[in-house]
């Protein structure tokens, strides 16, 4: 028997997202329980007061996301983690936090919908609701774990991407993820890049909190800092102020939507597995990749050259991934458990050049390797 | 090639089963060094009855984290059986209770039945380890984990002051095994 | 004193009508804050929505204007993140009591170290005069033109119910009482609400007949009577009378004070 190492754990999929969160240094969080998210309101609740942070639990999922954006503007890194309803009622403060530029990160793990669903179901029914549940023109960021570490290193990485680009960032787990329990070995704490907020580097007099420069990322001074700016949802011009101008009002918008398509680059993550001579592409993400690999393994040694994209970053989408790697293939496999969001946007970015085979479960239950194997290789 | 070990734990909710699940797991993966992955159906329909945890372990990458082909499933009650058998492997075992669970479903499955809970009420006066005798059990027929990375795992995590007695069901569960195969040969 | 030097100036002129009330609560505001010397710097003012929640836009602090009726809960987080702050939420009748009452309710169970003016008009004034949660039985607003069938809540009285350490009501005329009501509200650790009566001539005096702003700021005069005096008066003699005075005054530890005792008792176990 080895010695057990004491960074290895066996953890459940929000565990490791209450630990990736405090490793990010997420130092306040405010929600509302909601199955199937609640544990990382529980560990969160009991870890955090420990290394004097701040837990506390709202009084809906409204005001939690209110309170995520207040410890925000008030300098300390902020997490909710809720669920299908609750993400439901958290939109409209999520527009607020687009449009005043506040870094947050918002858990959403997925369960049956629509409706109160199936709380203790798996589901992926929310990928479009993460991009445009709040009304208006807006950028999202939203990152998919598949496992437990990922989840981990997930959470981390939605703080660091929130906080670079003043945005608020969605982590889409599911059920399935996280509820699951597994191995994790958790990295060296020195080894994890964090990345902080860019401070202004000008006295008060001359900040302007939403100024357009070369970089579309505004420095955020913090509340209590000496800068007195103004924070608003309605539209605004650089000095923060609400304005009708409607030139100042299209510079603002559009920089709010530059600032995330120029670096998409740097947000959008997948991950090929297999992908260099295949026939048949499969893509997938959170838990229904883990299957979809699985079926790839299955339908090669079938003879049938499967490969699998697993999209890591759902929003913005990884079309230009795709665009680099569907030419050659016969089909486009595409699981999921939802009636077809990913399969939709994955007809757009390949113009429908290729057959898109829909592979859709919205019972509840995951979708299996072999549902997903089964449509890899049939010849129809 | 990489090995996949499938477990089914089967029973009425409050039994232990996830306790179970999660011990044999971090044995695996812990003390074992192997990987391993733990999952619970739970909800509205864990509380009709019948709830099931379920454990993969693999000395590979485990990613489908759900059991489809069952090397063992335990089964503590007979609605439990009845309802989780599916997935069971041909030649896999069925671990059951002999006297909840007499009603055995046909199949081509190896059949272990043993006098978990009354056993767990005789020997060791507790109607509560019965989880722990089983999981005595399934470490002895299955071998794939070690029995010293499983009483590692059962002393980290059951409540202070049950160490005893839970070490003590787990080897009344492989003294149960060890005698049945004594009895009937090798599985 | 001098107010210009906690206004911004270019953000004038307001947006508030002529004989609105709004405006001498902000002076009130700023007469206390001027009086206590608060740093402007250490000062956060939020709001929700309507035209009360205007007022952060107009004052040279840390000024946070949140979605509707959400402004208590952004202070919350802030709060708690910033105990250092001085944070002052200001609200109207629609945004704290109607889409915000929960929230209302539950910042002043929490007794946590915040401070609410509310401006209690009792009339959504910004998009033209909707009835509100606080409009009296009866009245006419855009939404009620056959008169009010609900009845109305009584702001302070929903405060000191949900547990508020400080909870005040005046009027837009009596400025003094004002001052030292929000004075009081400041200087008091945990939750601290100052309800102000304030006329609306345009979107609800208009409508019932009660005049332009001066008018029912005159109405105000005669017809507000002390929490001591109208003890042991009928219902019938209190109709269309404002009852004003502190209603609540007492020492409780705050959200602040308890959490801090969570967080000792986890450092300990967590060590």
């Amino acid at each position: 028997m080895e010695i057990p190492n004491p960074n290895i754990h066996m953890w459940q999929g929000n565990v490791a997202c209450a630990e990736g969160a405090i490793a990010a240094g997420c130092r306040f969080f405010a929600g509302y329980p909601i199955t199937p998210s609640t544990e990382i309101a529980e560990v969160l609740s009991q870890k955090l007061p420990a290394i004097g942070g701040n837990f506390i639990q709202m009084e809906d999922e409204i005001a939690a996301i209110g309170a995520v954006i207040g410890a925000s503007l008030g300098g300390v890194k902020a997490l909710t983690a809720t669920s299908g309803p609750g993400f439901s009622l958290k939109q409209e403060n999520i527009g607020f936090a687009v449009m005043a530029e506040v870094p947050c990160v918002i858990v959403n793990v997925q369960r049956g919908g629509p409706s109160t669903g199936l709380p203790t179901h798996s589901a992926q029914g929310d990928v479009m609701q993460a991009r445009w549940g709040t009304h208006g023109d807006h950028p999202i960021i939203v990152l998919s774990p598949s496992s437990v570490r990922e989840t981990y290193d997930m959470t981390i990485r939605a703080f660091n991407l929130a906080e670079k680009y003043r945005i608020p960032v969605v982590l889409l787990s599911d059920e399935t993820v996280a509820h699951l329990t597994e191995k994790i070995t958790i990295p060296d704490p020195a080894s994890i890049e964090i990345i902080d907020r860019k401070k202004p580097y000008v006295s008060p007099e001359k900040y302007l909190p939403y100024q357009i420069d070369e970089t579309d990322i505004p420095a955020m001074a913090n509340f209590g800092e000496g800068f007195r700016y103004h924070v608003t949802g309605l539209a605004h011009d650089e000095t923060g102020f609400p304005t009708n101008n409607p030139e100042k009002i299209k510079a603002q918008l559009e920089r709010l939507n530059r600032k995330i398509q120029r670096n998409r680059n740097d947000i959008v993550e997948v991950e090929t597995f297999e992908t260099e001579d295949m026939e048949v592409l499969v893509i997938a993400f959170g838990a229904t990749a883990r299957s979809a690999r699985r079926a790839v393994i299955n339908a090669r040694e079938s003879g049938v050259k499967a490969g699998l994209l697993r999209m890591k970053t759902i929003w913005p989408f990884p079309d230009e991934e795709i665009e680099k790697i569907y030419k050659s293939v016969k089909k486009i496999v595409v699981p999921e458990m939802n009636l077809g969001q990913i399969a939709h946007e994955v007809e757009w970015a390949t113009r429908r050049e290729k057959p898109v085979v829909r592979v859709n479960k919205i019972n509840g239950e995951p979708i299996t390797p072999n549902e997903i194997y089964e449509s890899i290789i049939s010849q129809g | 090639m990489s090995f996949r070990y499938e477990v089914r734990l089967s029973g009425a909710g409050g039994q232990g089963l996830i306790l179970v699940g999660k011990v044999l797991a971090e044995a695996a993966a812990i003390y074992d060094g192997l990987n391993a992955t733990q999952s619970q159906s739970y909800g509205p329909e864990a509380r009709g009855g019948a709830s099931r945890s379920e454990v993969i372990i693999s000395d590979g990458d485990i990613d489908y984290p759900k059991a489809e082909n069952i090397d063992i499933l335990l089964a503590l009650t007979q609605e439990a059986c009845d309802k989780y058998i599916d997935g069971l492997k041909d030649d896999g075992i069925l671990l059951v209770d002999s006297q909840m669970v007499t009603n055995i479903p046909k199949g081509q499955y190896k059949v272990v039945a043993l006098p978990i809970i009354q056993s767990a009420v005789e020997r060791l006066g507790k109607f509560l380890v019965s989880n722990i005798i089983a999981l005595g059990i399934i470490t002895k027929l299955s071998g794939v984990v070690s029995e010293s990375a499983v009483k590692h795992a059962i002393r980290a995590r059951v409540p202070k002051g049950t160490e005893e007695i839970n070490i003590n069901a787990f080897y009344t569960g492989i003294d149960l095994a060890t005698h049945w195969l004594d009895e009937h040969g090798p599985l | 004193m001098d107010y210009l030097q906690y206004l911004r100036k270019d953000k004038m002129p307001h947006i508030w009508c002529d004989g609105c009330g709004h405006g001498i609560v902000l002076k009130s505001i700023l007469r206390v804050i001027d009086k206590l010397g608060w740093d402007k710097n250490n000062i956060a003012m939020i709001s929700g929505i309507g035209c009360s929640s205007r007022t952060p836009g107009y004052v040279d602090f840390n000024t946070l204007h949140t979605t509707h009726g959400r402004g208590l809960t952004f202070a919350t987080g802030l709060k708690i993140a910033r105990p250092d702050l001085h944070v002052i939420v200001v609200s109207g009748d629609g945004d704290a009591t109607a889409i915000g009452g929960n929230h209302f309710i539950h910042a002043a169970r929490r007794n946590i170290d915040i401070s609410v003016i509310i401006y209690n008009n009792y009339i959504y004034g910004m998009t033209g005069g909707q009835v509100s949660p606080t409009t009296p039985g009866g009245k006419k607003a855009s939404t009620t033109p056959y008169g009010n069938p609900d009845t109305p809540f009584d702001i302070s009285r929903l405060a000191q119910a949900a547990g508020a350490a400080y909870v005040a009501r005046s009027t837009a005329f009596h400025v003094g009482k004002m001052d030292r009501y929000i004075e009081q509200a400041f200087t008091k650790t945990g939750f601290s609400v100052v309800e102000v009566l304030t006329p609306c001539p345009t979107s609800y005096g208009r409508r019932n007949k009660e005049g332009r702003g001066v008018d029912m700021l005159m109405y105000q005069k005669q017809n507000s009577i002390g929490i001591e005096q109208a003890k042991g008066k009928t219902a019938e003699e209190l109709k269309g009378k404002y009852i004003t005075g502190v209603f609540v005054d007492k020492e409780q530890a705050d959200y602040r004070q308890r959490y801090d005792e969570v967080i000792k008792k986890a450092s300990k176990l967590n060590k």
